[in-house]
């Protein structure tokens, strides 16, 4: 996990390094300061030198900015170089993403991917920064700190680190006693705040069943839940800070005691022991940094994981080298086509078997099954959305493993049942379809999707913005600006997944008719709920359980499949009352 | 405005914990005199007793050690307040805390819809996580150091105003400076934050949307584009976030640093002084002012590391305090909802459950008991949701008790808002809405509400097990009751297959259901209330025709001898209807059963029959 992320660091190699070399330079600058502070007061005050007062004071003025330019430099080094590292964890990861096939995009939830790519790589750029910066800092103040105490007097040294093992004991076991708690804590969190936000989205029905105080109520004992964990993790934190000043006092009174008789046997100096002083907060400090530190650097090695799992996620679905670049007409075919969404090996289950289809180049096929029939699997093998288990899927005569991905993907314009529009101008989004569309080209194409009527009356026409998910247009509308945005790839073979659902009677018939006037060559695929949409095809697929259970025109299924005719009925008599 | 917002707060924390504040003040003195304490030692241990030891030939440590213990016991106290005045500061943030939460949640209970209608739900849920996030950080950390840094100023610059006037100047001036140093560099980098927070914003946006979009891009072979648009806000990123970081790394190492040239300063002056016997300068004072000159300047680097989780925290606030101030639904009505039973052939108000409701209707000569029927009744209603924009207009119509009532139309046409308007989630600006005879504005919302069953397009249940969300429809349901509902509702046949059946955990979202399934949960927890009236809105998701029908009968068989307000898409529903309002652009514009409204020819048939009346 560590070299992945590593691995990313590349032009930001150079402030990586830069950044604790400075800091480095820094400690040291601040660990002499106090040490010359100790001459002066010795060989300077003590004796009345003016000449030596004067001298260590220059000295310590030039150390304070030659540490003041190094702690601007460190800070500088550090901020870049883990701002850099976190730009190129999300250009990584959305890169690789992008490189993710239909079965990588399912098995992750679009929640946890923005996660990945947000909090996630905060978490880490804080502890990337810790790391070359604070974590230098600390243990180097730390030990340098030390080493100055023993250099002034041993046996003194020898209480300092006494004090430092003592004081990180209690840091530590209290960072590790916390830690549990704080994730139970998280937990809770979670729990509250869904409860929170089905309240939010649920308002109408909380209202509607007056269930105001049976919330409130519920919410109170979530929320004392959470009072109580919390209390009882800050609580444990509380003993932080005293502890700090207790060793510092501790450290200050042995100081004095041991240093006054060590002065007045004069195996000791006044100068020595107001440096001394001043190192106590140093190595203190450098302590509780320590230990904060260590909690993100924990906290952040699950963030790190979540990443790189991302990131080392390898595509199930390549596109071939030197894969064929043309695909000559719309004829599609299945042969003993077998489908699971699982791995290959555990082959218990199918989707879709022994499915063995021929559809001539522009011809029109209708697809009609109950949900979970495999409908929306069967025409997403054309495009290699997903990879067939066994069997093979071929387009204009070739397996559609032997083209090159983009080539197939543009030949065969698919709209997904679960379709979006992007923020963005109308026009902005019709060039999904084709980049170097001409305004004219987009008038057509909506004209075709019967959308133009309304474009034309919003008050932008073709400008329009689209907002987010194309909240701003209804299910209809949206339903047919993304037939359109397909349409303007000028494919060979046209898939709608129940994609005019939304769309009344009327406009879904215009439609269909506009396609068999204007875009006769292209083989149409269409996936639909009412029989109406799919009766005038030239074919109609009765799919049920992921096989073929009947292949004819509507006339023929009429006369020989019951269950055909029976959706038929339902749909006459109960039909949908609906208009956009 | 933050800056109140954020007053506010505090004066609220502190009235709510009068004495466990004064408490923490009081042993944060005792805490900061004990640190200061310690300073002043230095002096003294120099000058009173090293100095004159070293003089002497007999050393005598007996003073020394009596005034070590006295340290020890000052420094044992101050420990003690220490952990004391965390202890308690810890109490009063968490309970702070979790008043903030249960008031909001309470408050946002109480509110009217239109607020939901009128604020993002992304924007409402921080205010419960980031915002009181924000509060926590201030209130259990920034607050109590402000406040112990300020104390140990204000004692720091008595005590060497005490011991030395010329070298206090020289420690507050350069105090000075670093305040305006930390200043300034708080405001860049506050100022490149808020750069780094809209980057980060656009970032998140884009990625949100593109992970929705992630297979409409496959399809598309739209992969390198959307590469290359992600690279340039993520450049863009990367140039804010390393600025902000930058400032906000450089802060500490300014104030560490200009604290060492103070105390160079200080030290150099204070040993001229000493060495040319001004001032009266000892070498002990010189001790004390190097370390009082550091306790000085701590605290200086403390405040400013805390000034940002202020600021963020009086945004918080604000946010926290729109949400608390922001008006509550009225409800004026005293008419109630009361149990009856029959004592001697009269109707008399009791508090068993009977079945039997009545209104209770108080009026200035006694009370009137009207029998709940279910009889709905909208008199020349006129409703806007803002004042500019009228959506309804003149709208007449009666549904009598146990009649079904359809409403068609176009997207828009205000279906959905009439049916709000019955339950008050709207209150109407002219015209009547009455309720078995009563004007539903003398109606207690909580009755009103409980007096109509409603089944809603989008279905929402709520955490918890399935038995929990039929029976939100009436909490006093036993578990056979529910059962039956959800047999009515024909969700019976799919509940009993899950494997845990009745009991099994359900998600908000409901992850684990279909639609269809949802649905039908829906629909027993509107049987379960039973309601005399029912609003409901028939689903259009294309769920399959098998589903549906399952769905369909549920709802018929609960609609069964109630009033009922349908928005309608199935034909079978209108059919079946005693009246149709034909709504068109907040108006009713064709009204009568299906048939009347076939031989009118009129914008219902062209609905119906696809055709163009008169063609």
């Amino acid at each position: 996990m560590i070299r992945t992320i590593l691995n990313q660091v590349k032009e930001y190699k150079k402030a990586s390094w830069l950044a604790p070399a400075w800091v480095a330079l820094e400690v040291i600058l601040e660990v002499f300061i106090p040490y010359m502070l100790s001459i002066m007061i010795d060989q300077g005050i003590n004796q009345g030198n003016v000449n030596v007062v004067i001298r260590c004071a220059v000295i310590m003025l030039i150390a304070s900015f030659i540490s003041l330019f190094a702690g601007f430099q460190s800070g500088k080094y550090a901020a870049i170089a883990s701002s850099g590292l976190a730009k190129n964890l999300r250009k990584a990861e959305y890169k690789n993403i992008q490189n993710f096939s239909f079965k990588e995009i399912d098995s992750y939830s679009n929640s946890s991917l923005i996660t990945r790519m947000t909090t996630d790589i905060t978490n880490v750029q804080n502890a990337y920064m810790m790391v070359i910066r604070t974590c230098v800092r600390a243990p180097l103040m730390l030990v340098a700190s030390l080493f100055m105490t023993f250099r002034i007097s041993p046996a003194i040294g020898r209480w300092f680190l006494w004090a430092v093992i003592f004081l990180g004991i209690v840091l530590f076991s209290v960072t590790i006693i916390v830690h549990p708690i704080f994730n139970r804590l998280f937990r809770e969190y979670d729990q509250l705040n869904k409860s929170i936000q089905e309240n939010v989205n649920g308002i109408r029905v909380v209202k509607a069943y007056v269930r105001e105080p049976y919330e409130n109520e519920r919410f109170a004992r979530e929320s004392s839940i959470i009072f109580k964990i919390q209390r009882r993790a800050e609580r444990i934190l509380t003993i932080n800070s005293p502890a700090m000043q207790l060793t510092a006092y501790f450290l200050i009174i042995a100081i004095s005691w041991f240093g006054a008789h060590m002065i007045v046997s004069n195996t000791f100096t006044t100068g020595g022991l107001v440096t001394l002083f001043t190192y106590i907060m140093n190595i203190l400090m450098s302590l509780m940094m320590l230990s904060m530190v260590m909690v993100m650097i924990v906290m952040s090695i699950a963030s790190g994981e979540r990443i790189a799992e991302i990131i080392n996620q390898k595509s199930s679905l390549v596109s071939p080298e030197n894969g064929l670049t043309e695909v000559a007409d719309g004829s599609i075919d299945f042969q003993n086509v077998y489908f699971n969404y699982g791995k290959n090996d555990q082959a218990d289950e199918y989707v879709l078997s022994n499915i063995n289809l021929h559809i001539p180049s522009g011809s029109t096929i209708g697809i009609l099954g109950p949900t979970g029939s495999s409908k929306s699997s069967l025409v997403q093998l054309i495009p290699r959305l997903y990879d067939v288990t066994a069997g093979e899927v071929k387009v204009a005569g070739r397996n559609v493993k032997e083209y090159d991905l983009d080539t197939l993907r543009n030949n065969v314009a698919m709209v997904l049942q679960k379709n979006v529009l992007f923020s963005g101008t109308i026009k902005e989004n019709m060039r999904w379809g084709n980049a170097q569309a001409t305004d004219e080209q987009i008038e057509a194409a909506c004209k075709l999707a019967q959308a133009d009527e309304f474009i034309q009356k919003m008050p932008d026409k073709y400008d329009t913005y689209i907002e987010r998910g194309g909240a701003n247009v209804s299910g209809g509308q949206r339903q047919r600006l993304c037939i359109a945005r397909a349409l303007l790839k000028e494919p060979k073979i046209l898939i709608l997944d129940d994609s005019t659902s939304a769309v009344d009677t009327k406009t879904d018939a215009l439609i269909r008719q506009a396609f068999r006037d204007q875009i006769p060559n292209t083989t149409k695929l269409i996936i639909a709920q009412r029989i109406s949409s799919v009766q005038d095809a030239d074919q109609i697929v009765m799919l049920d359980n992921g096989k073929i259970q009947a292949v004819g025109t509507h006339d023929e299924l009429m006369q020989t499949n019951a269950t055909y005719r029976e959706i038929y009925e339902t749909q006459q008599k109960g039909g949908d009352f609906d208009e956009n | 405005m933050k800056t109140n917002s954020l007053k506010r707060l505090l004066k609220d924390t502190f009235s709510n914990n009068k004495a466990r504040c004064l408490a923490v003040l009081a042993l944060i003195i005792v805490s900061a005199y004990a640190n200061v304490r310690g300073s002043m030692f230095m002096q003294n241990l120099v000058d009173d007793y090293i100095t004159p030891m070293l003089q002497s030939n007999h050393p005598d440590f007996g003073p020394l050690t009596a005034a070590i213990l006295k340290m020890v016991a000052i420094y044992a106290v101050g420990v003690l307040a220490t952990w004391l005045y965390n202890w308690i500061s810890v109490s009063i943030s968490m309970r702070t805390l979790k008043g903030v939460r249960d008031d909001l949640f309470q408050h946002m209970e109480a509110l009217p819809i239109s607020y939901f209608d009128t604020h993002a739900h992304g924007d409402i849920m921080s205010v419960y996580t980031n915002d009181t996030d924000t509060l926590r950080q201030i209130l259990s950390q920034s607050i109590p150091m402000a406040v112990n840094s300020l104390v140990t100023i204000i004692s720091v610059t008595i005590t060497m105003l005490i011991l030395n006037v010329p070298m206090a100047c020289f420690t507050l001036g350069m105090g000075v400076i670093m305040i305006i140093a930390s200043r300034n560099v708080s405001r860049k980098s506050s100022h490149y934050f808020r750069g780094q927070q809209k980057s980060l914003g656009k970032v998140d946006g884009f990625i949100e949307e593109m992970m929705e979009g992630s297979k409409v891009i496959k399809v598309f072979t739209h992969e390198q584009q959307s590469i290359e648009d992600f690279n340039k806000i993520n450049d863009q990123l990367f140039e804010d976030a390393s600025n902000a970081n930058k400032y906000a790394n450089v802060l500490m190492p300014i104030l560490g640093n200009l604290g060492y040239i103070s105390l160079v300063i200080n030290a150099l002056g204070g040993s001229l002084l000493a060495i040319h016997g001004m001032a009266g300068l000892t070498l002990g004072t010189i001790a004390a002012f190097v370390q009082l000159n550091r306790s000085f300047n701590g605290p200086i680097g403390q405040i400013s590391t805390q000034l940002n989780a202020i600021v963020m925290a009086g945004a918080g606030a604000e946010r926290i305090y729109e949400l608390l101030d922001a008006p509550v639904e009225v409800d004026e009505g005293r008419v109630t909802l009361v149990n009856g039973k029959k004592v001697n052939g009269q109707w008399v108000e009791c508090n068993e459950h009977t079945n039997h409701w009545f209104w209770r209707h108080p009026h200035d000569n006694g009370i009137e008991y009207v029998e709940l029927k279910g009889d709905v009744r909208f008199h020349d209603v006129y409703f806007s949701y803002t004042p500019d924009k009228e959506i309804l207009h003149d709208i007449n119509l009666f549904a009598k008790p146990g009649q079904k009532i359809a409403f068609v139309g176009a997207t828009g046409a205000g279906k959905t808002t009439i049916t709000n308007l019955i339950n008050r989630f709207y209150d109407i600006q002219k015209g009547s809405i009455t309720y078995d005879g009563i004007d539903v504005k003398l109606i207690k919302k909580a009755d009103l509400r409980r007096s109509l069953g409603i089944v809603l397009q989008d279905v929402n249940l709520f955490s918890g097990t399935i038995m929990d969300n039929i029976r939100y429809g009436n909490l006093n349901a036993t578990d056979d009751e529910c059962i039956a509902a959800a047999k009515l509702a024909n969700a019976h046949d799919f509940i009993k297959h899950l494997e845990h059946g009745y009991q099994t955990q359900i998600d908000g979202t409901g992850e684990n259901l279909s639609q269809g399934q949802r649905q039908l949960i829906s629909i027993a927890r509107a049987a379960v209330a039973d309601p005399p009236v029912l609003i409901l809105d028939e689903a259009t998701s294309s769920i399959d025709t098998h589903t549906e029908k399952i769905v369909q009968d549920g709802m018929d068989k609960l609609m069964a001898g109630r009033t009922v307000f349908v928005i309608a898409h199935r034909l079978s529903t209108i059919q079946n209807s005693n009246a149709i309002m034909v709504l068109d652009n907040g108006r009713i514009i064709e009204r009568g059963d299906h048939d009347d409204l076939l031989r009118q020819k009129g914008v219902y048939y062209q609905l119906y029959t696809g055709k163009k009346a008169n063609a």
